[in-house]
């Protein structure tokens, strides 16, 4: 179905284990993502999704193993470290600042200043305006009231906004939590095909769902976890719901 | 897979098809301070006319008295501005400009007995703010580092800076004997009060740092969504104790320009003005969760408050009344915000 096979992979997790005490919460999991490729990330609660994803993104560091990104091996000692190198989370309750436009919330922490009157520093305002213009057009998403505070858009165009910090930031892996938990249908198939964007782009996304129906949508690949381990992974193309759920389930 | 290509699935922003009556509100709910602000001359105004034969509002005393009744709430509501906007709340302000004005009063009379009257002027103006910052850091440091809650940890600091103003005022009022000092809290250029002026120019600066700086940027973040501020790399813990040193250096320049007014300090000084700073800022459109206000709205809030706390006094009303007044517009205030929120903020997926 593609070459992704043959390309080099953009991020490696090479036998990851995290234990918190006696609890082992990931145990010698390995997966790989390549540029251009969406990995869903499957498992019941508790399986280790949200443990892997917090020892890639810089959140805690892991027992044993260890992270590659571009062949080199990496760690990151806050989430701020992983940024840097290009691995952006999105979260699930999104990390917008809901009072600010969505410039604003590209540029939260590290706003562009000009200087007024040749000597004043101020924000910069009108270039962050024009970076959400281009930034959100690259994602297929048009706004003209660029003014707005983000609290005007909807749950799907909020997500898009998150992605579009990534975007423009030059992510490179985004990790993607639960980005239709807490949509409607429409809004849902939005959010479907901006990660079809981010993949056209070159961009490694690991996607995370409860929903078979989105992983099969956008998915090129599935992993699944079960108890901290590698359950199995299948390519989305030579599986189906059935065998899903039962690597899931453990039947 | 072919349902979900993005042209087919491209949904416009909801907030473009805009409907006029929303905009309208929402233009209303934000500039109701300064609509109130109008509203309430053009009734002081009548009511003047009516029973005295005698205009309010172009009586030029009475601007001025308004301006200079409305100096030392705007700076305390100034800071409060700030740090309501974070999601936070200072109530200890009203003893830390107590504590400032005494201070300012004693540190001007001893350094007169050493240098030149303007100099030993600007000394306890200096001395003021900067004795007002430490209730500030130590309110900082409780809430960013202890964790404290804003509201307790600020009450804290009000008894503490209230017995540390009456302790060094020794339980009076102290004095100011410096010509300077008096001039600069009674004198007039070109007819427009000194301390007027002084104010106009401070809040000049407060609403650059606040519309046009990266730290009133990272206030109005923190105030939405300190988690979102928080991944987003801004350090959180120094921004409030930036955020509680500047509000308590505002009730710092407060204190001084009180006591350049009465050439004298007084702990109480502040006293009734902590809850009148609050209610500016929230008549100015700020709401009490965060996230959102002005300082030129509190401008107007503060200006309300004192046209309605001088205007019934001008048209001879029992001064209790001030209090229903000024009540009654909080209560009318937070009514038109809400529902300027839930008509603009109803969202589709919600």
């Amino acid at each position: 179905m593609n070459s992704s096979e043959q390309t080099a992979p953009l991020l490696e997790v090479r036998h990851l284990s995290k234990h918190f005490g006696a609890v082992q919460a990931l145990n010698d999991f390995s997966m790989a993502v390549r540029p251009g490729e969406v990995v869903a990330l499957a498992g019941d609660n508790g399986a280790g999704k949200t443990t892997l994803i917090k020892a890639i993104s810089g959140v805690f560091q892991p027992t044993g193993g260890e992270i590659l990104l571009r062949g080199q091996p990496v760690t990151f000692a806050t989430p701020q470290e992983a940024r840097e190198k290009g691995i952006e989370t999105i979260y699930q309750d999104l990390a917008l600042a809901d009072n600010l436009s969505i410039g604003a919330n590209i540029f939260l922490g590290r706003e562009p200043m000009r200087k007024a009157f040749g000597f004043l520093p101020v924000l910069d305002r009108k270039a962050m305006a024009v970076a959400a213009k281009q930034t959100m057009g690259r994602l297929d998403f048009h706004v003209s009231r660029l003014d707005a505070p983000v609290s005007n858009f909807s749950g799907g165009q909020r997500q898009a906004v998150a992605i579009g910090r990534a975007v423009y930031w030059d992510a490179q892996i985004l990790i993607m939590d639960e980005p239709t938990a807490a949509l409607g249908v429409p809004e849902q198939r939005k959010v479907i095909s901006l990660i079809h964007q981010l993949k056209a782009q070159g961009r490694g996304v690991i996607f995370i769902s409860h929903n078979l129906q989105d992983i099969f949508a956008v998915s090129d690949r599935i992993v699944v976890l079960r108890r901290g381990i590698q359950a199995g992974e299948r390519k989305i193309s030579e599986t189906n719901h059935d065998e899903v759920v039962k690597l899931m389930v453990g039947g | 897979m072919t349902s979900t290509s993005p042209t087919e699935t491209h949904v416009a922003p909801q907030a473009d098809h805009g409907d006029p009556a929303r905009s309208w509100l929402a233009r209303v709910a934000e500039g109701r301070a300064w609509l109130f602000l109008a509203g309430l001359i053009i009734c002081f105004e009548v009511w003047s006319r009516l029973s005295f034969g005698a205009t309010f509002v172009l009586n030029p005393f009475n601007v001025q008295s308004i301006a200079i009744f409305a100096v030392a709430p705007l700076l305390l509501a100034t800071g409060q501005t700030f740090v309501i906007i974070s999601g936070g709340i200072d109530l200890s302000l009203g003893f830390i400009m107590g504590l400032a004005a005494v201070v300012a009063a004693h540190a001007t009379n001893m350094a007169g007995a050493a240098m030149p009257v303007p100099l030993a002027m600007m000394l306890g103006i200096l001395a003021a703010v900067i004795v007002a910052g430490v209730p500030g850091v130590i309110n900082g440091l409780l809430i960013s580092r202890l964790r404290i809650p804003p509201f307790i940890g600020t009450l804290g600091m009000f008894g503490v800076a209230r017995g540390a103003a009456f302790l060094l005022a020794g339980g009076t009022t102290v004095p100011v004997q410096n010509s300077w000092f008096a001039l600069l809290g009674n004198g007039r250029f070109y007819g427009v009060p000194y301390l007027v002026i002084i104010a106009a120019v401070f809040v000049v600066v407060m609403h650059y740092i606040l519309s046009q700086t990266r730290f009133g940027q990272h206030n109005y973040a923190i105030g939405a969504n300190v988690q979102a501020a928080r991944r987003a790399g801004i350090d959180i813990r120094g921004h409030i104790l930036r955020l509680y040193v500047l509000s308590a250096m505002c009730a710092g320049l407060g204190g001084a320009l009180y006591a350049a007014r009465f050439t004298a300090g007084a702990a109480q000084a502040g006293e009734p003005l902590l809850l009148d700073s609050v209610a500016a800022v929230v008549i100015g459109g700020a709401s009490l969760f965060g996230g959102s206000g002005t300082i030129f709205g509190t401008v107007a809030g503060a200006l309300v408050i004192a046209v309605i706390q001088y205007g019934l006094v001008f048209v001879n009303v029992e001064p209790f009344w001030q209090f229903i007044a000024v009540g009654l517009v909080i209560i009318i205030s937070v009514l038109i915000d809400q529902a300027q929120r839930r008509f603009s903020g109803a969202r589709q997926d919600e």
